[in-house]
This record gives structure tokens, C-alpha cells and sequence, in this order.
């Protein structure tokens, strides 16, 4: 390390080049990092937060990183525990990248308290008693505690873009993060399939903070689904109007992730390979998606596809006035 | 009777650092961890009845016209001593960063930075040692803002500080906690202050408005003066 020059450095490790760039001094690409460090005062360094030594040991950490990837487990097994009355519950939920996995239940019957115990991967020692298995095997405290980067990506209702940037060049920033190669193209796709999944487009100056509720939801799936590191989603209420819900869901399955979403919505319910039962806090039941039911989902995106058409045509100043076809 | 482990928890105003604070002490208090916390501030604080909501037995300090950090330094070893009169297991010193230059953090104890998601993605570049030197940084808010926003930010929170371990955790709902709790019983425990050295220097701040000078004028520029370059000018 000390035999190369700054220059190199930075051409060779990304995140030193970030980390360097980044800071309130001039940079001397042609010195080795002693000798820049060595040439600075006590007051540049001051100014910076780090003496010499805690530099170069920063450094040397951020060389030494390896790129945070989770890697993907090939499932996730969640032993029972009990419900609020102590009555154990079912026994077993095995969930599997490409599958989704709908939780249904009143409010208050426990659903983000389920949620919550697959994102800390509980084991035993959450109010419900469940455990959390990757590949069959508790994991370490290490990957629970302090992981390099998160097995469980969440998206959830409340959420909002806070950045105040341009969609494009925000979602170009994340995939910088994530070590993307084709930074433009990726770019593009993403803000492609978030378009898709919308009513109203967007475009790639748009700011962040000016997209529409719909619009928001429609861009924070299609992220997750091509840029996200974690290879497990959960989404909780994803009842947005602006969305097409069934293939945001398509999305994400098609990333291969494993897909937990609450949700009271026939549309998305039906779609899932199965729906938990949650009753008083506990898994009451776990119910496969039945042939009959695929048969009516089918009969519902044609009742969607036509209130879809309603709305748009409501948008452009339309009128609705002729016999509507009897849905049901 | 063993000393207390020793932990110092310093970020921002208004972050959560409280929230969290009592969240994680709550799991660890379900373990049978005697707990408490020693809250520094400059001007006021409630912070001691949303501690004795919690159960949690603290004490506030407040540094009025001091800088809280070095009121900080001047007064944990007291402090210290206090929780092991307590009989304490754990004791957690929470201090406000107000500058973003200060750090509370010490060599052997257990460093604690606490950040919020929304203050900005480009936000860790921005926080000095109280950030950089930390052991475990937590991130608080992250319920509010998108999935690609954390994943920014935890990236620039491991470039401003690659040596940490970073926790998301929701100060409401206490999602996380647990993780943060986890990190907390595995502090060291600390015997005696004396003699232990901060892990950086507190800003040098001597100059006439230290101590009192309000005039404005280059005559009461005295002690430590550093004068902003203006690039327009020779």
C-alpha cells in the first residue's frame, strides 16, 4: 500500500477514491499516501476529524473491503412459536426465492410483529417465541447483529423519497453503490419498469420529491427489485391506486426474491403461491393459493383492468356513461 | 462487585439518541441487566422523566455556557463512579454532538454514534470524529424514507467509517433494538477513567467569545483566529 501512489489507489479501489475525493484537502495524486499524510499539517488533519494514523488505518479498511453482497439464501424456514395466549401456533413456513408469500389478518392480529420477527431473523427470543432458520441453520450473531449488508429489504406505505435530487440521477447514485457496472443502462431500466408500473410517467429529471404518491410507490419496487442487495422483500400495505400491483409483484419474483407482502388486497392475495393466517398475534392457518381461487383472480383483473381503464379515462376529462359490463 | 460496562452515545440533536437509548436498555433489562444513563445537555432537558418512564434510573448534566463535551470530560469520571454506587451493570453516557465536530468518545469504552437517515444521503461525510471513531453507528428514521436511501446512506455511513458496525433502528416502534442491545452487553466494563485518553482531540476553541466577548471588530480577534480565503480577492 505504502508503495503506491494515491493516484493508484484510487483508480484501484473505488471507495478510497470516494472516501479521498470526499474530503476538505487538497489531493496529490502523484504521492504515496505517507508521504501526502506527512506533508499535511496539524490543522488540515484537525480540520478532518482523524489523525495520521486513524487516516491511514481508514484507508487500509476501506482497500481491505470486501464488495457487500449478500448472498442470497435458498430459503428461509420460520418455526411457530405462540400466539398472544400462549397457544403454540402452526408449525412451519418455508419460504423460497421466485415465491410469494401473502400475510392476511385484522389489524392488531400480529401481521407487522411477523414481519418484524423474519427482519431480525428472530430465534426464540422475540414476544412470539418464533425462529428464523437460512439454509436450515441458525444464523451467526455476526450476520444478525452486525451484518455488512441486510438480508431483508423493506418497503412499506409510509415511506417517501426524502433526496432531493433527480430521479436518475439518484437511482444512478444507488447503483454506483452496489457496484453496478452498466451504471446508465441500469439507470434506465429501472426508471423503465417503474414507468411500467404506473399510470402517469415520469421522467429522468423529475425530481424525487415531486413524484406523485403512485409514481413514489411505483419507483421504490422497481429499485428494490433490480437494485436492492437484499435478497428478501417485505412489503407491507401496498394498496396505491397509481400502481399496477400484480406486475410490481411479477417484478420482484422475476428477481428472484423472497416475497412477503401484507396485504387485505384480493388482487395481490390471490397472486401469492400462498396466504398466513394471522389471528391473536399467532399463525392460525397457511392456506396454498387453490385452483379455484386462480380462476377468480383472473375474473378480478378483468374487473381491474376495467375500473383502470375508468380512471384514466376520468384523468383525461372523459365521461362515463354507457352500460358497464357486469363484472361479477 | 465488577465495575460497570461503559458506554458512550453521542449524535446529532433530535436524532433519537433517547429513544434508542431506552429501547435497548428495555431488552437488556428483560435479560436482568441493571441499566442506567447519565444524560449531558447544554441547556435543558426532559430526558429524566422519559428515563424514569422507561424504569431507568439517570442523571442530567447540564453545561449551560461550556461546551457539552468538554463538560463531558470534566465530569464522567464522576459520573462513572455514580453508576457503580448504583450497583449498575451498564452505563450509558448520552451527549448531544452539537457542533459535528466534537466527540465524547474515549480509548476501552464502547463508542456509540446515533444518526438519522433524514438529515441527508451525503450526511456521514459531513459528521467528524464523533462519526468516524465510533464502534457501532445506529441509524435512526429509517421506517420513513426509501429501501434505495438506506442502502445509499449505509454505504457513505461505511466510507466515513469503515471500522463500525451499523444498526437500523426505529426509535417508535423499537425495531432494532434488540440489535443495538446486543452491541451494548458486549462493551467492556471499566474499572477507572483515570488516565485514559479521548480518541481525538476537542476542538480548539480559545478565543475572547469563549469566554464571553460579544463586540464585533478585528481588535477583539484574539487567541485562536482562522479567516475564511475568498478566492476573488489577491
Amino acid at each position: 500500500m505504502t508503495s503506491h501512489s494515491l493516484g493508484m489507489l484510487m483508480a484501484a479501489h473505488a471507495a478510497v477514491a470516494e472516501f479521498l475525493a470526499g474530503l476538505p484537502l487538497p489531493l496529490r495524486p502523484e504521492l504515496t499516501l505517507d508521504e501526502w499524510l506527512a506533508g499535511l499539517g496539524e490543522e488540515e488533519l484537525a480540520e478532518l476529524g482523524l489523525d495520521g494514523e486513524q487516516l491511514a488505518d481508514h484507508v487500509a479498511r476501506l482497500m481491505g473491503r470486501k464488495k457487500s453482497v449478500a448472498s442470497a439464501p435458498r430459503n428461509l424456514v420460520l418455526r411457530g412459536g405462540h400466539d398472544r395466549h400462549g397457544q403454540p401456533e402452526v408449525a412451519e413456513l418455508v419460504l423460497r426465492p421466485g415465491q410469494t408469500t401473502c400475510i392476511v389478518g385484522p389489524t392488531g392480529s400480529g401481521k407487522s410483529r411477523l414481519l418484524a420477527d423474519i427482519e431480525c431473523l428472530a430465534q426464540g427470543d422475540t414476544p412470539t417465541g418464533r425462529v428464523v432458520l437460512v439454509d436450515g441453520a441458525p444464523p451467526s450473531p455476526q450476520a444478525r447483529f452486525a451484518p455488512e449488508c441486510k438480508l431483508v429489504a423493506q418497503l412499506s406505505q409510509n415511506m417517501n423519497f426524502v433526496v432531493d435530487l433527480p430521479v436518475a440521477e439518484f437511482v444512478a447514485m444507488h447503483a454506483q453503490v452496489r457496484g453496478v457496472t452498466e451504471v446508465e443502462a441500469v439507470t434506465a431500466r429501472v426508471i423503465a419498469c417503474a414507468n411500467d408500473l404506473t399510470g402517469e410517467k415520469f421522467a429522468p429529471d423529475t425530481a424525487l420529491t415531486q413524484l406523485s404518491g403512485g409514481q413514489t410507490r411505483a419507483l421504490m419496487i422497481a429499485d428494490v427489485a433490480l437494485l436492492s442487495e437484499s435478497p428478501v422483500v417485505l412489503i407491507d400495505e401496498i394498496e396505491n391506486a397509481g400502481v399496477d400491483r400484480s406486475r410490481a409483484l411479477g417484478l420482484l419474483v422475476a428477481g428472484d426474491k423472497i416475497v412477503l407482502v401484507a396485504t387485505h388486497d384480493p388482487l395481490l392475495a390471490l397472486r401469492g403461491d400462498r396466504r398466513v393466517v394471522l389471528r391473536g398475534g399467532g399463525i392460525a392457518e397457511i392456506l396454498e393459493t387453490s385452483a379455484a381461487e386462480r380462476r377468480a383472480l383472473q375474473r378480478l383483473e378483468r374487473v381491474d383492468a376495467g375500473l383502470m381503464e375508468l380512471r384514466d379515462r376520468l384523468r383525461h376529462g372523459g365521461r362515463i356513461e354507457e352500460d358497464l359490463p357486469s363484472w361479477s | 462487585m465488577a465495575p460497570p460496562r461503559l458506554v458512550t452515545v453521542a449524535g446529532p440533536p433530535s436524532v433519537g439518541k433517547t429513544s434508542v437509548i431506552s429501547r435497548a436498555l428495555a431488552v437488556l433489562r428483560d435479560d436482568g441487566v441493571a441499566a442506567g444513563v447519565v444524560k449531558f445537555d447544554s441547556l435543558s432537558t426532559a430526558d429524566q422523566d422519559l428515563y424514569a418512564r422507561a424504569g431507568l434510573p439517570s442523571r442530567v448534566g447540564l453545561s449551560g455556557g461550556l461546551c457539552p463535551d468538554h463538560f463531558f470530560v470534566t465530569n464522567i469520571e464522576a459520573c462513572l463512579a455514580w453508576g457503580e454506587r448504583r450497583g449498575l451493570d451498564l452505563l450509558v453516557s448520552e451527549s448531544a454532538g452539537l457542533c459535528n465536530r466534537c466527540s465524547p468518545h474515549l480509548d476501552g469504552v464502547l463508542a456509540v454514534c446515533v444518526v438519522d437517515v433524514l438529515a441527508g444521503i451525503r450526511t456521514p461525510a459531513k459528521i467528524g470524529p464523533m462519526l468516524r471513531l465510533a464502534d457501532l453507528v445506529v441509524v435512526t428514521k429509517g421506517d420513513i424514507v426509501s429501501q434505495a436511501e438506506r442502502e445509499v446512506f449505509a454505504f457513505n455511513l461505511r466510507l466515513a467509517n469503515p471500522r463500525a458496525a451499523t444498526v437500523f433502528c426505529n426509535g417508535i416502534t423499537g425495531q432494532g433494538a434488540m440489535e443495538v442491545a446486543w452491541h451494548l452487553a458486549r462493551a467492556p466494563q471499566v474499572e477507572t477513567l483515570d488516565g485514559r485518553r479521548l480518541r481525538f482531540a476537542m476542538p480548539s476553541a480559545v478565543c475572547p467569545y469563549c469566554v464571553g466577548e460579544t463586540a464585533i471588530g478585528d481588535v477583539h480577534h484574539r487567541g485562536n483566529v482562522k479567516r475564511m480565503r475568498f478566492d476573488d480577492l489577491p
